[in-house]
């Protein structure tokens, strides 16, 4: 079996959004809709400030909360843990929406442009069926599908990889296979302390937070 | 965007309102309670004739417009019947199913049908439970997914229901001082529902929803608890009677339903603050090879 997931290395990832903007441009998102967002996280007060850059976005959980509330059955989770949208089911009640605890889910009633009227490259990339129906971050479906039938191996082959993965200028970001124990996932996941957002609801998120090596010479935070 | 870490042993951005279900949304919840009710305190209160049939339609008429409420959130209504297609594990699917068979039912009790009276009691608490149910499993806000709010949302609709009966009291001759006493233990039993959803809700969910809910309760135990219950015991005590007695339990009725009105709304619209995001630990760089 196959489990795709994303880990976001926290000591990495200095907030560049270059991620968000590759999202963007990957999947023509419009003005607004932010599929892979960064948070940028102030803690303390002067002198004794930290800061952290968080990348967030939908988490493909094991028991996603927007699944089982969709009522058009529009919401579908795929048996590599993907949780899809189908936009011609969708009917933008955004009952998924309320339902997903990581705010990972967009609704745009109508076409927005970066410039007020469209682009040529907004003209040309326009997808009607988006509109009025919720969105989310979709780990790249199609880049990974169209890559595993080439032979190639998402999180490792950039051609097979979420385009956020791609763009990650620090190697904050990885992508791979849960199941695979050899995978590059695994491996991080071995390596270094991790949690995942808002475990406690129980949803199984498929989104991995590195925050401190295994055996760190500083000990934990 | 900054945000400022939050104060609830977690490194994150403070919770926010959510903003994808409107007025239109509590609409739905403040119609479908309130016709709902309606419906199984006329059947409960054996109204016949033609006070059961517009008591009937007019509860078919309340769900109705809530439903009319929220399909005018759908970003495509023209797909509207796909609501139905998946009544396995939503509860909005159950509540559609709901409503589609509460119809005849109703109008199959309003026109005197043998047995349909009880089945329309059932299927309307039956629909008055599933939205309860359906915010319940909005996992997403955590003054929503409280399981205290389930009983809270199916008595706060018996209420309102009872309330709009009251409030039609004048027009027939269906009140009876049982029905004053059932609107009154259900009037009770609300404010205890709510009481214990409250107390269940402390430190679960942030600052503001509970500010706001904190608003929407006291209106909900004075106008729609003490002062309906003040109008019950003087009708009761034979301080009210005679000609007043019947507007005096259509205000009882109305406030007890308005307030219960006004606490979905702001339970939908005001308190409904997501948990924004939250990190057991912040990053400790530097430490990986």
């Amino acid at each position: 079996m196959t489990r795709w997931a994303m880990v976001a290395d926290l000591r990495r990832c200095v907030g560049c959004q270059t991620c968000t903007a590759s999202c963007r441009h990957a999947n023509a998102t419009p003005p607004g809709v932010q599929w892979r967002r960064v948070l940028d996280i102030e803690q303390g007060e002067y002198p004794d400030v930290k800061r952290a850059f968080v990348p967030v976005g939908c988490q493909h959980c094991d028991d996603p909360p927007c699944l089982d509330v969709c009522p058009t059955a529009a919401t579908k989770k795929r048996a590599d843990g993907i949780v899809t949208i189908d936009y011609d089911l969708c009917i933008g009640c955004a009952y998924c929406a309320v339902a997903c605890p990581y705010q990972a889910r967009y609704k745009s009633s109508r076409p927005t442009f970066a410039y007020g009227r469209a682009m040529a490259n907004e003209t040309k990339r326009r997808d009607d069926s988006r509109l009025a129906v919720a969105t989310k971050c979709t780990f790249c479906v199609d880049r990974i599908d169209e890559g595993v039938a080439k032979g190639l191996k998402p999180g490792i082959d950039p051609e097979a990889t979420p385009a956020c993965v791609n763009a990650c200028i620090t190697q904050a970001l990885a992508f791979g296979d849960l199941d695979d124990p050899d995978s590059n996932v695994c491996r991080l996941l071995a390596e270094n302390r991790h949690f995942r957002m808002h475990e406690e609801l129980g949803t199984g998120p498929g989104f991995y937070y590195l925050w401190d090596a295994n055996e760190s010479p500083r000990g934990p935070a | 965007m900054t945000y400022p870490a939050q104060g609830y042993g977690a490194y994150g951005p403070d919770p926010w309102r959510q903003s994808s279900w409107d007025a239109r949304a509590a609409g739905n919840f403040i119609g479908g309670g309130m016709g709902g009710g309606l419906i199984a305190f006329t059947v409960i209160s054996g109204a016949g004739g033609i006070a059961r049939v517009a008591l009937l339609l007019a509860g078919l008429a309340l769900i109705g417009l809530g439903l009319f409420c929220v399909s005018l959130e759908l970003g495509r209504p023209l797909r509207a019947l796909n609501v139905f297609r998946n009544p396995r594990t939503s509860w909005m699917a159950r509540e559609a199913w709901t409503s589609a068979l509460l119809v005849p039912a109703c109008l199959a009790a309003a026109a005197g049908a043998a047995g349909t009276p009880w089945l329309a009691l059932l299927l309307a608490l039956l629909f008055v439970y599933c939205q309860a149910r359906l915010l319940q499993a909005a996992k997403g806000i955590p003054a929503w997914r409280e399981p205290r709010l389930v009983p809270l949302l199916l008595v706060t609709g018996l209420v309102e229901g009872s309330g709009v009966f009251l409030v039609t009291a004048p027009l027939h001759d269906a009140a009876t001082m049982w029905l004053l006493a059932a609107f009154a233990l259900l009037v009770i039993a609300r404010a205890f529902a709510w009481r214990v959803y409250r107390r269940r809700l402390a430190g679960k969910t942030s600052p503001g929803a509970l500010a706001t809910l904190d608003r929407a309760g006291r209106v909900l135990e004075i106008a729609g608890t003490l002062v309906p219950l003040v109008v019950v015991a003087a009708i009761a005590a034979g301080f009210v009677a005679g000609p007043s007695l019947l507007p005096s339990a259509a205000v009882a009725g109305l406030l007890a339903a308005l307030a219960g009105a006004y606490f979905k709304f702001m339970l939908v619209t005001r308190a409904g603050f997501n948990q924004g995001f939250a990190l057991p630990h912040l990053p400790v760089r530097g430490t990986r090879t």
